[in-house]
């Protein structure tokens, strides 16, 4: 049946049998490779995804379900300006290795802060906890959120600042690798 | 990658039109919500639905409302919808414990709670809060709409009384003044399947029990109620030790079967141990000496 | 805590010259979804392929009829066993020279095992056609209890193999059984015997991409392409070229991003040689990715040991000897993947990390019905199953003699000045300082307080309190295989290669034979040339995973990245040093004695400010600067490096957990990990790989396990039964660091990946076991899920390899 998501802002049409899953949409469909696919059951959570906004597992739905509808794939998560402070700060605090569950983590830790702009450690545990992850034993993964959401708030200060007319506050730009 | 079969798909934006649906379809077809059972069971084709009917688009089973001094619930209710609910939380913490062991984050931003409770998984949290709660399920068919005890609900595992041409839309929950509640689960990990959970819905009278419910999960109780042990208890001082004998005859009653998640003796024990655990903190809640 | 000094003293922008902590440069492509693993690979006319697999763990094939399958509109091929043995490539060998059926011809001898492969156009049609396929089955008994596989009645798995009769694949042994029985009779008359059976159950690597491969056999060159999920692109290149009989300049192995291997892929899956048949039978490029489920149920698995073992010491602790037997469980086919003369791996350094008289193993391998492997799972081949043993039997023994476990280990640890030390067994420790480690562990963690606390919660126990339990372990790992005279996998010796070319203006490019599945190599790599040379590692490209790219060697795999191929790129960056040292006294006129080496520059002795750097040297060599006679032009480099010895990495882990002794649900408070792997080359990817084993240490002892029922069902075939951690069960990790330096290693550095994951188990599971003092539990098996540490307290553990009843 045809069917038009919007991926990443752009409009697709694609006339897809109804059993195709999200996941193989992105990937086979649209090229958008960078939703990996790991477990068959929705309990790793490498396939996440936003549909409408709210982080999904892409395995566990239906490509016709999307019909109409928005999705948000890793490849749409950077801006003009440059990777999101989520992406950043994976980067900074050494929150990926392998790289395979990374852009599910990514978009999960996105809509975490963007509903908790402030998580603790606990909080970002049990926001990624349905997604697995190999190779970091999650405590970078953890800084990594962190990481971004102190980014965030220090722009978003400076933003405050800027419209007072107040100086900013000073950026932290240097690397800032975690340390145990 | 595991695949389902061919199947068609509808899509239906209002319970009027998921129940036409059904009708023309026959019993091959199957309606989706989350799909966070259904489609994995497709996938292994252990389900090979004709037709799928996806209800997603009905919003207007997505309220969680108060009305007739019950919580009424949407059957398309999202897991994190009625985690996040203030109603919810306010009336019925039992509510808000399952939730948070549901699954994980990402599964309860996609699956239902009326998906949830008709999968009638064994192992399914829901189920057993609804059964403690004595709630209501108000399922829509051709021939108009009728309730069902959430304590008749389920006529065996994967089995409930909704017809094929039948919706579940509603769950209701009588709000008891002065009820408090608790769910405890005990997991091998965190998002996995239950190895056992106990609910508990406690209404103190000066210290007394006047009305309990108990619903267990994974351990094989009939309805996912442990009426025994609730029968044992009603009445009596709502001390330890009358929670401890609950406990021992919800146990008793219970017919778990071994797994991987442990051995019959070791599930017959978390079925009592749990349901002590349910109402120490249901009556710790009721007195106000836990959140 | 980790020391927070760069170990460089040059930086260029935040970045080190050299060692230290820097940001990847493979980042940037995974944190954009730009990475490109296997299944992203798309080829025009690609097909797809599925494979067909057992339901039975042992059963004669009476019949496959896969008529109807071939009928399927998209389908367009159908590869039985029998197409198979007409191309005389139904089997293939295994890296224990073993054979393995690609697909079944006879029997099926495993829950899972490969039957038939189905082409399609796409991979929905090539899973729809599998149910098209009629195989009849005659059931045969299994034999899944690895203890019942040597009864005389057992059924014979491997009737394929003339003359065999039973199910023994060997026995083998090591150290001095009659020196190690002499000191255990001493001990039985005046001292202590303990005895502990310990199972350590078998687990899957199970990294989050599954196996898969694309195959491509360019009909017109007679190339054939494989893009492969591979730790060992060059060894798969030459075990095809030995199987399908294809010359191997026509073979090019393409193992592109990898998510995770953790040891999962290091060997040849049927899946990989069915997608190079149905290329050829179909002429175009076939692709095969597994399932979940066909990952767990088919490839290869880990551990698997039954051991018996045996310590013996003196009443005030002092530890003389071990012994220990173990019944090896490889499945239905041998196809352990470690170096040919060692059938059980490393299992014999189980001396661990201390002085003993005598030691000595038996190990007896069977086969039984289930999915080969065995040496899989960041276990440096069967260090895990060592390290756990010998950490296990000292925490017995101390529960015997009512010892603190940590003054036992401190006790009799090696100390500073035995080393290089070679234990009873034969491997020769190159160098450590143990005691340090152990003792800053416990400053790490506050061990007085926490035994203070455990004492306290004791006294005042109320029956429903948490138990509050400390684990220690402490580990000796020997990684780096190895010296090509002891080390061979399938007759190719354990030498890795490595090429440096630095280009005209001064960048460079360095090929690897070594893999990385996420383990940093591209920076790291850069970070030991830029060490050597003075090179930027932004400007120095890292080649692997192409054997049309690379040079030959084996992989990674063994914690042996760094310990042989960066030791081969610190050795080719000096040769490049070297030449051009020559170059640079061409340059300045000087002869090369007068000139000494600054980190990127030749310069005249007392003369500083005569000098080039290696830019300029780079430059003028690919001039037409005359050169002295017998110096070619050009800077570049190569060699083969071929260790002397294998590297001894060590540590100290603690572990603190809480257990409900009214559900068995274990917590994981505290983790604390000392690790010394000598020469840290980027100490914050060091840290992330402890961190990922720490969290499979806590994986394995408390929920990962594939376990069977009585009828040889896999009962761990997917994410649902088979349990990772999550970050809910992974406490914050604290971590610490002593530095030992490797005498042999040219940068000191010994290896640390498998580290974490060889030593973190033990220190769970001893803590547990601790918490359980009160219920005088001494031992229960992996993985100690909430109803094992129940039934243990009840006086009944259970028994984790098989279903649960």
């Amino acid at each position: 049946m045809l069917i038009t998501v919007t991926v990443n802002g752009t409009e697709y049409s694609r006339d897809v049998e109804p059993r195709l899953l999200l996941v193989h949409f992105l990937r086979d469909e649209l090229g958008l490779t960078g939703t990996h696919w790991g477990c068959d059951t929705s309990n790793c959570g490498v396939c996440v995804v936003w549909l409408d906004r709210t982080p999904v597992k892409s395995c566990t739905v239906l490509a016709v379900m999307a019909d109409g509808r928005e999705v948000l794939t890793v490849e749409g998560m950077a801006g003009p300006d440059g990777l999101d402070p989520v992406q950043e700060g994976f980067m900074r605090c050494h929150g990926l290795q392998c790289g395979f569950c990374t852009p599910g983590m990514m978009l999960t830790a996105r809509w975490l802060l963007d509903h908790n702009p402030d998580p603790s450690p606990e909080e970002i545990r049990e926001a990624i906890c349905g997604q697995v992850c190999r190779c970091t034993g999650y405590e970078n993964i953890v800084r990594s959120v962190r990481w971004a959401a102190e980014h965030e708030r220090t722009e978003h200060e400076r933003t405050e600042h800027e419209r007072a007319g107040e100086p900013a506050p000073t950026e932290p730009r240097q690397a800032e690798v975690p340390v145990p | 990658m595991q695949v389902p079969a061919h199947f068609d798909y509808d899509r239906a934006s209002t319970v009027e039109e998921a129940l036409a649906l059904l009708s023309r379809a026959g019993p091959g077809a199957r309606v989706v919500a989350g799909g966070h059972s259904l489609i994995p069971m497709m996938k292994l084709r252990l389900a090979q639905p004709e037709r799928l009917i996806d209800i997603n688009d009905v919003t207007e089973l997505s309220f969680i409302r108060v009305d007739g001094g019950e919580l009424r619930i949407g059957a398309m209710v999202r897991h994190a919808q009625l985690l996040d609910s203030a109603l919810v939380r306010e009336h019925f913490p039992i509510m808000v414990d399952a939730e948070r062991v549901i699954a994980d984050p990402v599964v309860r931003n996609r699956g239902t709670v009326g998906g949830s409770v008709c999968q009638a998984d064994p192992s399914e949290d829901l189920s057993a809060v609804f059964a403690a709660l004595r709630a209501t399920g108000v399922i829509r068919g051709p021939g108009g709409e009728r309730t069902v005890s959430m304590r008749e609900f389920h006529t065996g595992p994967y089995e409930t009384v909704v017809a094929p041409d039948e919706l579940l839309v509603q769950l209701r929950v009588p709000i008891m003044s002065g009820s408090a509640s608790a769910y405890v689960k005990v997991e091998r990990r965190a998002g996995d399947w239950p190895v056992a959970a106990a609910g508990a819905v406690l209404r103190l009278r000066g210290g007394t029990v006047a009305e309990v419910g108990i619903g267990l999960t994974a351990v094989g109780a009939e309805h996912f109620v442990a009426t025994e042990a609730e029968d044992a208890l009603r009445g009596l001082p709502a001390t330890e030790a009358n929670f401890a004998e609950a406990g021992r005859v919800a146990a008793r009653h219970c017919r778990p079967a071994a797994d991987q998640r442990g051995p019959v003796d070791y599930k017959r024990h978390l079925a009592g141990e749990l349901t002590v655990r349910a109402l120490r903190r249901a009556a710790a809640r009721a007195t106000g000496q836990e959140a | 805590m980790t020391s927070l000094d760069e170990k460089s003293d040059e930086k260029s922008g935040d970045k080190p010259v050299g060692f230290g902590r820097m940001l990847r440069k493979e980042d940037a492509r995974f944190l954009r979804g730009r990475g490109n693993y296997v299944d992203d690979v798309r080829l025009p006319g690609m097909l797809h392929g599925a494979v067909l697999r057992s339901p039975f763990a042992h059963a004669r094939i009476v019949s496959v009829d896969a008529g109807a399958a071939l009928a399927h509109p998209k389908v367009k091929a159908v590869i039985t066993g029998e197409t198979l043995a007409g191309l005389g490539l139904a089997w293939m060998p295994t890296l224990s020279h073993d054979v393995q059926a690609v697909l079944a011809t006879d029997k099926v001898r495993f829950q899972g095992q490969e039957v038939a492969f189905v082409v399609a156009e796409d991979r929905y049609a090539a899973r729809d056609a599998l149910e098209l396929i009629d195989v009849e089955y005659e059931p045969l008994p299994p034999v899944i209890d690895a203890k019942r596989a040597l009864d005389p009645d057992a059924a014979l798995i491997r009737d394929d193999i003339e003359g065999k009769t039973d199910n023994r694949i060997f026995d083998w042994e090591a150290g001095n059984r009659a020196d190690t029985d002499a000191v255990f009779a001493d001990a039985r008359d005046d001292g202590v015997v303990v005895e502990q059976d310990i199972l350590y159950p078998r687990v899957h690597p199970a990294p989050l991409e599954t196996c898969g491969t694309v195959a491509d056999l360019d009909p017109v060159t007679g190339k054939l392409t494989v893009w492969t999920t591979t730790q060992a692109p060059h060894a798969h290149r030459t075990v095809y070229a030995l199987v399908a009989g294809l010359p191997e300049h026509k073979i090019r192995i393409i193992s592109p991003d990898i998510g995770g291997g953790f040891g999962n892929k290091v060997g040849i899956y049927p899946g990989y040689v069915c997608a190079v048949v149905g290329s050829i039978v179909t002429g175009k490029p076939v692709k095969w990715m597994e399932d979940r489920s066909e990952n767990l149920m088919s490839t290869s698995f880990a551990r698997d040991y039954h051991m018996r073992g045996e310590i013996a010491a003196t009443r005030d602790g002092k530890i003389r000897a071990v012994r220990v037997r173990v019944l090896a469980d490889h499945g239905a086919f041998n196809g352990t993947a470690q170096p040919t003369k060692f059938p059980a791996g490393f299992f014999h350094v189980f001396t661990g990390s201390y002085d003993l008289e005598a030691a000595h193993c038996e190990v007896t391998g069977v086969y039984t019905n289930k999915a080969p492997g065995g040496v899989a799972y960041a276990c440096s081949f069967r260090i895990t199953e060592a390290a756990y043993l010998i950490e296990r039997l000292v925490d017995v023994l101390a529960f015997e003699l009512d010892l603190d476990p940590a003054d036992l280990r401190m006790r009799n640890l090696l100390r500073p000045e035995q080393f290089p030390y070679t234990c009873p067994t034969g491997w020769e420790y190159d160098s450590g300082d143990y005691p340090r480690a152990l003792q800053l562990a416990m400053d790490l963690a506050g061990y007085p307080e926490l035994r203070r606390e455990q004492a306290q919660r004791r006294d005042s126990a109320d029956s429903t309190d948490a138990l509050m339990g400390i684990g220690i372990s402490f580990f000796t790992e020997a990684v780096g295989a190895g010296p090509r005279k002891h080390m061979d996998i399938l007759g190719l010796g354990m030498a890795d290669g490595a090429e440096l070319r630095v280009h005209p203006t001064g960048k460079a490019v360095l090929r690897l034979s070594c893999q990385s599945q996420g383990q940093g190599h591209e920076t790291t790599f850069a970070q030991i040339v830029a060490q050597e040379l003075g090179i930027p590692p932004d400007d120095i490209d890292v080649v692997h995973g192409d054997t049309d790219q690379t040079p030959f060697g084996l992989g990674t795999y063994g914690s042996r990245s760094t310990p042989v191929s960066g030791a081969a790129t610190a050795v080719v960056a000096r040769k490049v040093r070297d030449r051009a040292k020559i170059v640079a006294s061409a340059m300045l006129e000087v002869s090369p004695d007068d000139l000494e080496w600054e980190k990127g520059r030749w310069f005249v002795r007392g003369d500083p400010d005569q000098g080039a750097t290696i830019t300029e040297i780079a430059m003028a060599a690919h001039s037409s600067l005359e050169l002295p006679d017998g110096v070619e032009g050009h800077l570049d480099a190569t060699c083969v490096y071929n260790p002397p010895n294998l590297t001894y990495p060590f540590g100290a882990y603690l572990c603190v957990v809480d257990v409900d002794p009214g559900t068995g649900q274990v917590k994981v408070r505290r983790f604390i990990a000392v690790d010394d792997c000598g020469v840290r080359i980027n100490p914050m990817i060091v840290e992330g790989q402890i961190h990922g084993g720490l969290a499979d240490g806590i994986g394995m002892a408390l929920m990962q396990v594939i376990a069977f029922d009585t009828d040889g069902n896999c009962l761990g075939g997917s994410f649902m039964d088979y349990l990772l951690p999550t970050s809910m069960e992974c406490p914050s990790w604290e971590l610490g660091e002593t530095v030992t330096p490797s005498p042999h290693h040219p940068i000191g550095a010994k290896g640390v990946g498998e580290s974490a994951t060889v030593g973190s188990p033990a220190a769970v599971v001893n803590a547990v076991v601790d918490a359980l003092a009160p219920y005088r539990v001494r031992h229960l098996d992996m993985p100690l899920t909430p109803a094992n540490v129940w039934s243990a307290i009840q006086g009944r553990p259970l028994r984790t390899d098989l279903a649960i009843t």
